[in-house]
């Protein structure tokens, strides 16, 4: 079953799309919101839960201060007010992922609220406003045995993991987002990435989106062209990457088109997104479920910040991640093109740690966004998480610089920085990778390569100085690639010519 | 003058999955007026200058650092569950027929 699509551009012909975007970010704090059990990713299942966070009659929550103060950190990042004043909230569900049977969260007194951010799509600025940012914690993990692959649908059972519940994530809300037009998927991808880079460089979550946690819902609806009357909304969820941000807005926009033009409803619906697939499906329907009979926390005192403590915070918040990245570019005389690769690789604070470190932007580039980016792919990393420090690639860079490598050596000096062989210099050493600046073992090697390729010397004797490339190669392997090549060819041409 | 019907009753006792009769129903809902009467007396003796509260104590920010604390072992996390698979809470399957 399969539903049916408008063409992109005929949906824009009739409607206008209005969006809203949901984020969730989990905190990176050393314990949970609510309890001091561990946060880590990956522990064995169970291993993290306490009688709070496993809603154990009589457990009492307290809230971490570490987690308020990223939220207002967050919040002031993003332009917003932050509550004099503001209490949680149980939302109250039954789902076995949820052990108290209701969400710690807060409902109509959020801690940050009414803020914005710019958002630059090629060249163009849109400006998302912020309704809140609130704070609350996760849920456990589900797993789903029997039934297809671990799906939800057909399952005889689940088995749950808590470690995850109550981890603290903070909810970003926008208000609706309103006049994009064609480029609402793209301001939508914009808005998320930005995002990212925003939390990333608050630094208050690992922001991984492919580990969950970062993750965003998609609201979506279509109102017809100039009416300025929204439509029923849909809200997709599970949608963990950039690219699927803007892919599922697309879909959405299409299918909604489709429906409404064959005269029937939008269903308001939460609908699952499936990366593999690139479609949406339809999850439950709101009805029941939506009356989640908030009430204030009465085990939690309200959470009044002071004016000089979120003065203090915003003292702490970075340098706009937009602004920096534009001061950077123009320091270091990065295209365009080599900037965007540089930020979608990551690699933008090692780029700048090698640059302070003494190497020269496009040398720092190179490395970072070629070898080292090879290998941090096929390790499944990202390049600050490599074993290889800025400070060690300007000491080999600086290396190349002095003459003592040339590129080829250099990377085997990362090699053994990978192998944990210590610094770029104990590298050079033990392996013996040095260039060797012994002018006879150079000769000697230029006059065996001579004899063993006549046909190429005589080329060269006739004037073919192009010929000579062939000779060069053949003295570097009998070098092992410890010599400088240009001096190689200077050799070359002053014995043949 | 707060009263709850019996319908809203019903409804109430869905959500919270409590599994009421008719007899029940018409037993309990009188009686969960009268409660709501009574609790709506309150606002008869505070005056206008006494906003709603939530809370008994007139404490804010009540905080804890971010000190991680040992918490329970999985056996003893695992010690009250009807059902232990992997190490983990086994729980009926979550979606019902319908799905």
């Amino acid at each position: 079953m399969s539903d049916t699509l408008i063409a992109f551009d005929d949906v824009l012909a009739s409607y206008d799309p209005a969006m809203g975007l949901e984020v969730h970010v989990e905190l990176n704090t050393l314990t949970k919101m609510f309890c001091g059990c561990p946060t880590e990713f990956g522990a064995a299942p169970n291993t993290q839960v306490c009688p709070t966070c496993l809603g154990l009659p009589g457990a009492m929550p307290v809230v971490n201060r570490k987690a308020v103060e990223s939220a207002i950190r967050i919040g002031l990042a993003l332009n917003c007010d932050i509550a004099e004043w503001c209490r949680f909230a149980r939302k109250n569900y039954f789902y076995p992922d949820m052990p108290k049977n209701f969400q710690t969260s807060q409902y109509d007194e959020p801690i940050c609220f009414d803020g914005y951010m710019d958002v630059d799509v090629d060249g163009e600025t849109f400006r998302v406003e912020i309704e809140r940012a609130h704070m609350e914690e996760d849920t456990g993990k589900s797993l789903h045995v029997g039934g297809a692959t671990g799906r939800i649908h057909g399952a005889d059972h689940s088995l749950v993991d808590y470690n995850r519940a109550g981890i603290p994530l903070i909810e970003i809300v926008t208000k609706p987002i309103l006049g994009t037009g064609a480029k609402a998927p793209e301001v939508a991808r914009a808005y998320v990435a930005q995002l990212r880079d925003l939390i990333v460089a608050l630094d208050v979550s690992d922001a991984r989106m492919d580990q969950g946690s970062i993750r965003a819902d998609v609201n979506l609806s279509l109102s017809p062209k100039g009416s300025g009357v929204l439509g029923t909304r849909t809200e997709t969820k599970n949608v963990n990457s950039l690219r699927s941000v803007e892919r599922a807005v697309r879909y959405e926009m299409s299918r909604h088109a489709a429906v409404l033009g064959s005269g029937q409803k939008i269903l308001q619906e939460t609908r699952h997104w499936h990366e593999d697939t690139g479609v949406t499906t339809s999850g439950r329907e709101k009805s029941d479920a939506e009356d989640y009979r908030y009430f204030p926390e009465p085990d939690l005192v309200p959470v009044a910040p002071s004016r000089e403590w979120v003065e203090e915070l915003r003292g702490t918040l970075p340098e706009n991640p937009t602004a920096r990245r534009a001061r950077l570019q123009a320091e270091w005389g990065f295209s365009d093109l080599e900037m965007r690769d540089t930020v979608g690789a990551g690699a933008l604070n090692v780029i700048e740690q090698t640059i302070a470190a003494g190497t020269s932007p496009q040398a720092a580039r190179k490395w970072w966004l070629g070898e080292l980016a090879r290998r941090a792919n096929e390790q499944g990393l990202l390049v600050d998480a490599l074993p290889v420090t800025p400070a060690d690639v300007a000491r080999v860079q600086a290396l190349v610089d002095e003459g003592s490598l040339n590129d080829k050596l250099a990377r085997q000096v990362f090699d053994g920085l990978f192998a944990g062989e210590g610094t770029p210099d104990e590298v050079v050493a033990a392996r013996g990778l040095a260039i060797v600046s012994d002018e006879g073992a150079l000769s000697t090697a230029v006059d065996n390569a001579i004899a063993a390729n006549p046909d190429v010397a005589d080329k060269i004797r006739d004037g073919k100085v192009a010929a000579a490339g062939a000779l060069i190669g053949a003295v570097m392997k009998e070098m092992r690639g410890q010599a400088d090549a240009g001096r190689v060819r200077e050799l070359i041409l002053e014995k043949l010519q | 003058m707060p009263e709850i019907t019996r319908d809203e009753v019903a409804h109430l006792a869905n959500l919270a999955r409590i599994d009421l009769s008719d007899a029940e129903l018409d037993h309990l809902a009188p009686q969960l007026s009268v409660i709501l009467e009574s609790v709506a007396s309150i606002s008869g003796v505070a005056g206008d200058d006494v906003p709603p509260t939530s809370h008994a104590l007139p404490l804010t920010n009540v905080f804890r650092e971010d000190v991680v604390v040992p918490g329970l072992t999985p056996e003893q996390a695992l010690s009250g569950a009807p059902e232990v698979e992997e190490q983990r809470f086994s729980v009926p399957r979550i979606l019902g027929e319908e799905a």
